[in-house]
């Protein structure tokens, strides 16, 4: 069997699996997998910057509520059906990633972490000011009847399921063509050695500017669905805290593989939810099983199994 | 006919005149080799010349196209290549794809392997393509920078410094290898084993506190007392 032979029945089983568990699962854990799915999305996209440009943005949230804005508000005050909401929430995902890389990628290191954090808090901080249209802290409900795509309602949970993981399925396969391609290789080129790659004459900020709007535009497309899927957009959203989380989930799922947004995403959502039925005091057990998996898995799950058992894996 | 041109190149660092107007001339096809001694300028004017630091003035001209503004990409695409001083290959991915991203810049497809296995065997690294580079030897290393200069195919390519580290049996395949590079490509070879210099340079040129002491022959450099004053010693 050949390698991409080995990838595709892989990620395409992951795939078909998923398709069939929403026929299995108990309503709690349908619903729970929708929303991961959409979250392992947004973590996909920040896995291309992070995981294979090697780009640590703790701006993320930025982009994620761009799309979840650019598709809520259209619906709300411009009574825009779902289609071209989606749409516009794309665009926006990409032209503040576009924005937001034209000045960030003029820093490296820790100054881009920084860079990134302080436009997120800023865009974070419009959404509060306008909150006459966002309303703020609060946020707006999508109603039902404002979510009927191409006359499938999406607040059905059925119909939500099979969005999110239309989504999550194209996001993911989007991702493992553009690792295996000439233009995702040399982004881990740039992430390894990125003096090394412009002495071979490739122009590495137009590279990293790519991938930040490749990344951002997923991210986006998240957010985006995340509202629509879920009926409601809010500041909270664009917090500095959904720009960690990606971070965290890519870290435990495996940063710069294909499947590790997804494992590290589900991992982290049912560790808060079991251990929170055990104890109030849940983020200590989740803190500690953090730790543990940064000191004896420190490329995260997935990372661990390419290191151990699955060298192909991409 | 001149492939490179360099005109009152210079380069400071603060109060420190580490190039100082810098007149250099090399012609298409030549193999032509950079001395001195250690701190002479050697690695800041080819630094210069392939677009890694900014001259403090100065002009480099590349087949007779004045490319001071390029950055390094654009001039690494009309046909440099430079080969680091200090290994710069790409430690965790396979040696092969080292060689790939070269040759990928000019290819697509099928022609990428087909550049990548010629490279290696040039440099007589045909043992194992799928290992991780950073599990090489160091001369091993030294000989991928080396593959992946020539995977470029590039019409100058400049060599920092390729033999150091290498055993004496390396050296004489890099010789070899050199010589059967002559007059398919230019080469600007920075070198401090003058056995190598000897033996491989067409012509030499020596620099000393940034500036050019001396060019000629491989003979005239070595019998040029200022040269030897300055960098071979007396003996």
């Amino acid at each position: 069997m050949s390698e991409t032979q080995r990838i595709l029945i892989l990620h395409g089983g992951l795939l078909v699996l998923l398709f069939v568990l929403q026929f299995v699962l108990p309503a709690y854990h349908h619903g729970n997998l929708a929303r991961i799915m959409v979250l392992a999305t947004y973590a996909v996209g920040y896995n291309i910057l992070f995981g294979y440009t090697g780009l640590l943005s703790l701006g993320h949230a930025l982009f994620f509520a761009a799309g979840m804005y650019g598709m809520g508000l259209t619906i709300q005050h411009a009574g825009f059906t779902p289609a071209p909401a989606l749409l516009v929430g794309l665009v926006a995902g990409a032209l503040v990633s576009g924005a937001l890389a034209l000045l960030a990628l003029r820093t490296a290191g820790v100054a881009f972490m920084i860079v990134t954090l302080m436009f997120a808090q800023a865009g974070y901080l419009t959404i509060l000011y306008f909150g006459e249209y966002t309303r703020g802290d609060e946020g707006f409900v999508i109603q039902q009847a404002q979510r009927v795509l191409w006359g499938i309602d999406l607040s059905d949970p059925t119909n939500r399921y099979f969005a999110a993981w239309g989504l999550f399925g194209i996001c993911l396969l989007i991702s493992l063509w553009l690792v295996r391609a000439p233009f995702g290789r040399t982004l881990v080129a740039i992430r390894e050695n990125e003096e090394r790659v412009r002495m071979l004459g490739y122009d590495t900020f137009a590279h990293k500017l790519t991938a930040m709007v490749i990344s951002g535009t997923i991210a986006a497309a998240a957010g985006a669905f995340y509202g629509l899927l879920f009926g409601y957009a809010g500041a909270s959203f664009a917090s500095v805290q959904y720009s960690i989380f990606p971070l965290l989930w890519v870290l435990l799922g495996g940063a710069g593989t294909v499947l590790g947004p997804f494992v590290g995403t589900l991992f982290m959502f049912y560790l808060i939810d079991l251990s929170s039925g055990i104890t109030t005091a849940y983020m200590l057990i989740a803190g500690v099983v953090l730790v543990a998996l940064t000191l004896f898995a420190p490329q995260g799950l997935t990372g661990e199994l390419r290191r151990r058992v699955w060298r192909w894996l991409p | 006919m001149t492939l490179l041109s360099t005109r009152g190149l210079s380069k400071s660092f603060g109060g420190l005149h580490a190039v100082t107007n810098v007149d250099f001339d090399l012609p298409k096809g030549e193999i032509r080799a950079l001395i001195g001694p250690n701190g002479a300028g050697k690695t800041t004017l080819v630094g210069m010349i392939c677009g890694r630091i900014a001259p403090t003035s100065g002009t480099v001209s590349f087949d007779g196209v004045d490319i001071t503004a390029l950055p390094a990409h654009k001039r690494i695409m009309l046909g440099m290549a430079y080969t680091f001083q200090i290994t710069s290959v790409f430690p965790r991915l396979p040696v092969a794809e080292n060689v790939a991203l070269a040759a990928r810049r000019r290819l697509h497809g099928q022609e990428v392997d087909a550049a990548v296995s010629e490279a290696l065997d040039r440099v007589g690294l045909t043992e194992a393509p799928d290992e991780e580079a950073g599990n090489l030897s160091y001369g091993h290393q030294r000989l991928l920078e080396i593959a992946m200069g020539l995977a470029q195919r590039p019409r100058l390519l400049i060599l920092d410094e390729p033999t150091q580290g290498l055993s004496e049996g390396e050296i004489d395949g890099f010789k070899a290898l050199i010589r059967d590079l002559a007059g398919e490509t230019t080469i600007l070879l920075i070198e401090h084993n003058m056995k190598v210099v000897m033996e491989t340079a067409d012509r030499v040129t020596v620099l000393n506190f940034g500036e050019v002491l001396a060019e000629g022959t491989p003979q005239e450099i070595h019998e040029n007392d200022a040269v030897q004053a300055a960098y071979l010693g007396t003996g």
